[in-house]
């Protein structure tokens, strides 16, 4: 429990795993996101059984702009850097590292979602209506449900750092950042595979 | 009821039972919950069957009928028997294993509210409309925007909420299983009960995600015309039966792992002898969890996958049999050689394995695929998974019920009610059903509100309705048992009035708030039998006396849980005439929801602490 | 082990056998199979219900066992021994169920292939299978042996379309001929459907946007009962259909019967009965002869219906009940009431729908009695 570790000693290496509240947390993260894969991957299943059916709208080739994904890519791969560092200034009990680093993730992760959010209007633009075809819904609820997963995160760490600005590391909110983290490094997993399915397949195909 | 002496906090019974994050209150409105929702789903089953009773009866419409079958089957496996394991698992789950409570209490409530008001919301589709009609599998197009009426959005979005409360609370019983046991409880002396909860968790973890997916498509198609399952506008509809059954056939095994458990416990506490080849029976389960997920398509042979795939999916089916057999003749093997008394608890147990080997040989018969073509949507499937839910699953859950009710109410039920209800089920059961395979065989479709004159089903149909009534005379005497004995019942007073062999026995009847004083040592597989036969008969303590931390109660699960109704009703209310735009209630609903969410992450909660005076005061009483 | 030993021995399970062949109705149970596929599928439900009698013999009879001899006895109140397991046993018990499977194994995959329309064909082209979005396997008109003769099959709430080849159309009921295999080509027109004829084969389902293929064929001539096996909204359990499986110069006549073009009625209501029949719409739906829509059932061969509707048997009363509101008989059908027709005018449209019929009365009789 919180109040039983000794904190005496200043801070134990793994902060966010030295009580068993943290270590519940971890592991519940764990199980949490194992179920999010099969989540994903049923919507990835759909995706690949639909992508061809058109209905005479619109394809993956006609809309696809790699430069833009790519950018996004890049921009998503790097956040996930940065919360890493973050964590790793938090095992060093650094705060205001962390918290510069959970910022900079935050910065990162909006301007992902700006670039998702003009793209899919661009799409829109171009015919590709969320009801136009099964490979129009299929493709805007998967990587739609990827971007809402990217705006939970985002709401998440903003209330992370708004509430915990004075508090320095402790024993109760290191497993919570902890946890963040987690959830952002499997957000820019599924993107990954978002990336390489939809985008590069759709290309190619 | 617990009674109010296990309390230390003084607040009014309804406040107490509302924000309880207490995991023995919890599995009592489990309980409470999942019978009202049993008893509701039983009346719809008794009068589709007094339909059935004769040929071409005019009772009910088809289109009644269909509603009762969907709500029947909906009803029993996601909102009756589900929560009746929930109830046993997480009172009993946190006693064996030595905690003071779940991994995470308040998610644990969040869990029950998300269900109750899941399920809730899916029956309030009798007052708007109609219940959903196509079957509790949902097929489309007949579940789709085109053809399936409002009910089913009922259904989606009802659903779509008890499924993520179940999904939570198995995310919490196996962070509890792993990390909550007591010293010295390894993982290969977890008694059954809390192996089969671990892997059912894991079981909900990866079937139910799949599950809340299919049905975000299949309301994205009805609400918001997504054309995922319209085939013209290049959607399949065979997509849907791939999903529904990737979590359909887990389902299965999430609802018949736990009755496995409690029938490894009933058995060796009963025989006085502990469970033969613990071991292999470990394995078992891991291997039924594990291909539970390689055999969706078993449901699916007459869809036109073709010869290869069925074929596949026809021998990893088969597989599942071995097992299954092995856990039969272990039980079987348990009991050979012991004492056995054969009281209600241990006569429904016993009385499982025969049954669920019928079961079990006719799922064999199933899984031959081209024979399946026979099968296949007949009464012989009917007959099939009845056997396995109601001759396995229920008289696992009427066992558990008879041998954990004096733990868990403090009294025992009445012995002489619960023979005469148990010959009347098991004859009934076996009436209603056992005809039905033949049914199948000589041409009767399920989900058929009737049938004509003169094709050879009358009789089996007759026989098989006053079987059902039977059923129904049964459960209204356990009613009656359960009423008649809270009044005139002896109260339980001993820790372990079965001279029984696992951890929840080493406990207080009634349980204390804080389960152990003293965390217990584990020294062995059946603990308490353990400490009988090599110690004093008391478990050791592996800590000193000292203060209890306690969580707080919290009413916020509550709300948590009613946002997400409400907005689920406001989508629900796309296809409704009502005065109140959809948006607002969504609006309202997610307000309400994660207002209460942001409200949970500001709070700091540090819980609160019984103290040793207080614990010691208590022990003397109950003891 | 002698032959009278073994017949002891299966004698048990021969009468249950034979009492499960005298349950159901003849032309409709499964246990009465009339066709080589049935017949197949018959004989391994049949293997898989003796492998499966012995495990339940074996198990019941050490559960009763245990429970007569192991009961706790008054006084008694030593704990039994404690046994552990027994590697022995335990090895027994699991290898012996897989040596039970494989013998079920074998059936089940050469059946799969036996039962499949083309499986050869497609087994070659290996891409295709298993494959989440190729799940409507589409069986190219090249791969179905060339001879093969082929009815195209559409399923609607809540009756059956046979299209021939030959460029005519039956509703709710079709006709073969006896003694050849026939190849039904499943679509579906609105939602999923399964296509059943118990006593000749397995189903296989109609499916919308999918199109699956089924072989039957019938040693005798006779009327078998067919069944939709999947639930498709409110009158699923009477969307009944008759196969007639005929000798084989009947069905060459009838066959040139149906594509004969309409002929006048004969009689002056029948007549008359056309006329209404026109005026009444009725062809918006129905189609004669390849006249009118194909909306509803055609109504080419009405006269030779066992059913009306599928479900109603054949007579003026009953028609004339159904004419007058179909709704309800059938829930949720797609044809609308005729509460604005004079009695007259119905006994016309009875009378001349009565008239149309490609098989003589002699032939029909003949096939009732089989």
């Amino acid at each position: 429990m919180a109040d039983t570790a000794d904190l005496s000693k200043g801070l134990p290496t793994n902060p966010e795993k030295a009580t068993l509240e943290g270590k519940n947390k971890f592991l519940g993260m764990f199980v949490f996101l194992a179920g999010e894969v099969t989540m994903f991957a049923t919507f990835f299943g759909t995706y690949l059984g639909l992508r061809d059916g058109t209905a005479g709208g619109p394809e993956p080739a006609d809309l696809f702009q790699l430069p833009l994904v790519f950018i996004m890519t890049m921009i998503l791969l790097t956040s996930s850097l940065t919360s890493v560092l973050a964590v790793y200034a938090m095992k060093k009990n650094q705060f205001q590292k962390l918290k510069l680093w959970m910022w900079v993730t935050f910065l990162l992760g909006v301007s992902f979602l700006s670039l998702e959010i003009y793209e899919f209007v661009e799409y829109y633009e171009h015919g590709l209506g969320y009801t136009s075809s099964a490979f129009a819904s299929s493709f805007y609820t998967l990587v739609g449900l990827h971007g809402a997963h990217v705006l939970f995160g985002l709401g998440w760490i903003l209330l992370l750092l708004l509430r915990y600005r004075g508090t320095g590391v402790t024993l109760s909110n290191a497993p919570k950042f902890y946890a963040f983290s987690l959830y952002w490094h499997f957000i820019d997993v599924v993107w990954v595979f978002i990336f390489t399915v939809v985008y590069l397949m759709g290309i190619g195909a | 009821m617990v009674s109010e002496a296990t309390n230390t906090l003084k607040k009014s019974v309804f406040w107490d039972w509302m924000t309880t994050v207490d995991h023995k209150k919890i599995a009592i409105l489990y309980l409470l919950a999942g019978t009202l929702f049993f008893l509701k789903a039983g009346l719809m089953a008794v009068i589709f069957r007094i339909q059935l009773i004769a040929p071409e009866m005019e009772f009910i419409s088809g289109q009644t009928f269909n509603e009762f079958i969907t709500m029947h089957g909906t009803l029993m496996l996601f909102l009756a028997v589900t929560p009746i394991f929930f109830a046993f698992m997480n009172f009993v789950v946190p006693l064996q294993i030595g905690a003071r409570d779940v991994a995470f209490p308040f998610v644990n409530a969040l869990g029950f509210w998300l269900f109750f008001l899941g399920g809730l919301l899916l029956s309030l589709s009798w007052f708007f409309g109609g219940a959903p009609d196509a079957g509790w599998t949902s097929y489309v197009p007949l579940a789709s925007r085109e053809f399936g009426g409002v009910g089913i959005d009922f259904y989606v979005l009802g659903l779509q909420i008890s499924g993520f409360g179940t999904l939570v609370s198995g995310i919490n019983f196996i962070v509890t299983i792993i990390n909550m046991r007591a010293p010295g409880m390894t993982m290969m002396r977890l008694p059954l009960f809390c192996w089969t909860t671990l892997l059912t968790s894991i079981l909900i973890v990866f079937a139910f995600t799949p599950l809340a997916a299919g049905l975000a498509l299949l309301m994205l198609d009805r609400i918001f015309d997504a054309q995922f399952f319209i085939p013209g506008e290049g959607g399949n509809v065979v997509i849907w039966q791939h999903i529904f059954w990737i979590f359909g056939h887990p389902e299965v095994y999430i609802l018949v792992l736990p009755a496995f458990g409690m029938i490894s416990e009933v058995i060796p506490a009963f025989s006085k002898k502990r469970l033969f080849g613990y071991t292999s029976m470990v394995f078992a389960v891991l291997i039924i969890a594990f291909l539970s997920f390689m055999v969706w398509m078993h449901h699916m042979f007459t869809v036109g996958i073709g010869p290869i795939a069925n074929s596949i999916f026809a021998i990893s089916t088969m597989t599942i049999a071995v097992p299954t057999g092995i856990k039969i003749f272990n039980w079987l093997f348990t009991m050979w050689g012991g004492k056995l008394t054969f009281n209600t608890a241990m006569i429904f147990a016993a009385s499982f394995v025969p049954t669920f080997v019928l079961g079990g040989v006719t799922g064999v018969m199933l899984a031959m695929a081209p024979v399946d073509h026979l099968y296949h949507d007949t009464y012989f499937v009917v007959a099939h998974f009845h056997y396995i839910i109601v001759g396995g699953i229920v008289l696992g859950i009427f066992a558990a019920l008879f041998y954990w009710y004096p733990k868990m109410f403090g009294h025992k039920l009445n012995e002489t009610l619960g023979m005469i209800m148990f010959w009347l089920f098991y004859i009934g059961f076996h009436l209603t059903f056992f005809i039905q395979h033949i049914l199948g065989l000589v041409g009767m479709p399920r989900r058929v509100y009737t049938y004509l004159e003169g094709q050879g089903m009358d009789t089996m149909n007759f026989i098989s309705t006053i079987g059902a009534f039977l059923m129904a005379v049964a459960v209204i005497i356990l009613i009656i048992n359960i009423v008649y004995s809270a009044l005139k019942s002896e109260p339980v007073t001993v820790d372990d009035p079965w001279d029984a062999r696992t951890l929840e026995w080493a406990t207080h009847t009634p349980v204390p708030e804080y389960n152990f004083a003293q965390t217990p040592q584990v020294r062995s597989l059946d603990p308490v039998f353990y400490e009988k036969i090599h110690g004093n008969g008391k478990m050791k303590p592996a800590e000193p006396l000292d203060d209890i931390h306690m969580p707080s109660g919290s009413i916020l699960p509550f709300f948590i849980s009613l946002g997400l109704f409400i907005a689920g009703f406001g989508f629900i209310s796309f296809h409704l005439d009502l005065f109140i735009s959809p948006y607002v209630l969504i609006a309202i609903g997610g307000i309400v929801t994660f207002g209460s969410m942001g409200l949970r992450s500001m709070q700091t909660d540090h819980g609160y602490h019984i103290s040793k005076e207080t614990v010691e005061e208590m022990e003397k009483e109950l003891s | 082990m002698n032959g009278w030993k073994r017949f002891l021995q299966f004698a048990p399970l021969m009468a249950i056998v034979l009492l499960l062949a005298g349950c159901g109705e003849q032309g409709l149970s499964a246990l009465d199979p009339m066709g080589p596929q049935s017949q197949w599928i018959f004989d391994n439900m049949l293997l898989s219900l003796y492998v499966m009698a012995l495990v339940i013999v074996v198990v019941f009879v050490l559960f009763f066992i245990i429970i007569i001899r192991f009961r706790h006895k008054e006084g008694d109140d030593e704990y039994p021994e404690q046994v552990h397991g027994s590697t022995k046993l335990e090895v027994a018990w699991t290898v012996i169920p897989i040596l039970l499977l494989a013998i079920l194994a074998v059936p089940t995959i050469t059946g799969q292939f036996y039962l499949s329309v083309g499986a050869e064909d497609i087994a070659e082209d290996e891409e295709d299978i298993g494959d989440l979005g190729d799940a409507d396997e589409e069986i190219a008109e090249e791969d179905i042996a060339e001879d093969a003769y082929v009815i195209d099959v559409t399923a609607h709430q809540f009756w059956w379309e046979f299209d021939y080849p030959e460029g005519f159309t039956t509703g709710n009921e079709v006709y073969i001929p006896e003694g050849e295999e026939v190849v039904f080509q499943l679509e579906a027109e609105d939602v999923i459907h399964s296509f059943w004829v118990p006593a000749l084969a397995g189903k296989v389902d109609n499916i919308p946007g999918v199109t699956n293929h089924l072989w039957l064929e019938a040693d005798e001539p006779g009327v078998y009962m067919g069944k939709c096996a999947e639930l498709c909204g409110p009158s699923h359990a009477l969307m009944d259909f008759k196969l007639i499986a005929m000798e084989e110069d009947d069905y060459a006549a009838w066959n040139e019967e149906m594509q004969q073009e309409e002929e006048e009625p004969e009689e002056t209501l029948a007549q008359q009965g056309r006329e209404h029949f026109e005026e009444e719409g009725c062809l918006a739906c129905h189609a004669v002869e390849g006249e009118g829509s194909a909306q509803g059932p055609t109504l080419t061969n009405f006269g030779d219906r066992n059913q009306i509707a599928g479900f109603l048997d054949y007579s003026e009363e009953n028609l004339r009940d159904w004419i007058r509101d179909p709704g309800a008989l059938k829930q949720g059908t797609n044809m609308p009431a005729s509460p604005g027709l004079e009695d007259d005018e119905l006994d016309a449209i009875i009378a001349y729908l009565d008239q149309l019929e490609a098989v003589d009365d002699e032939t029909t009789e003949e096939l009732e009695i089989q």
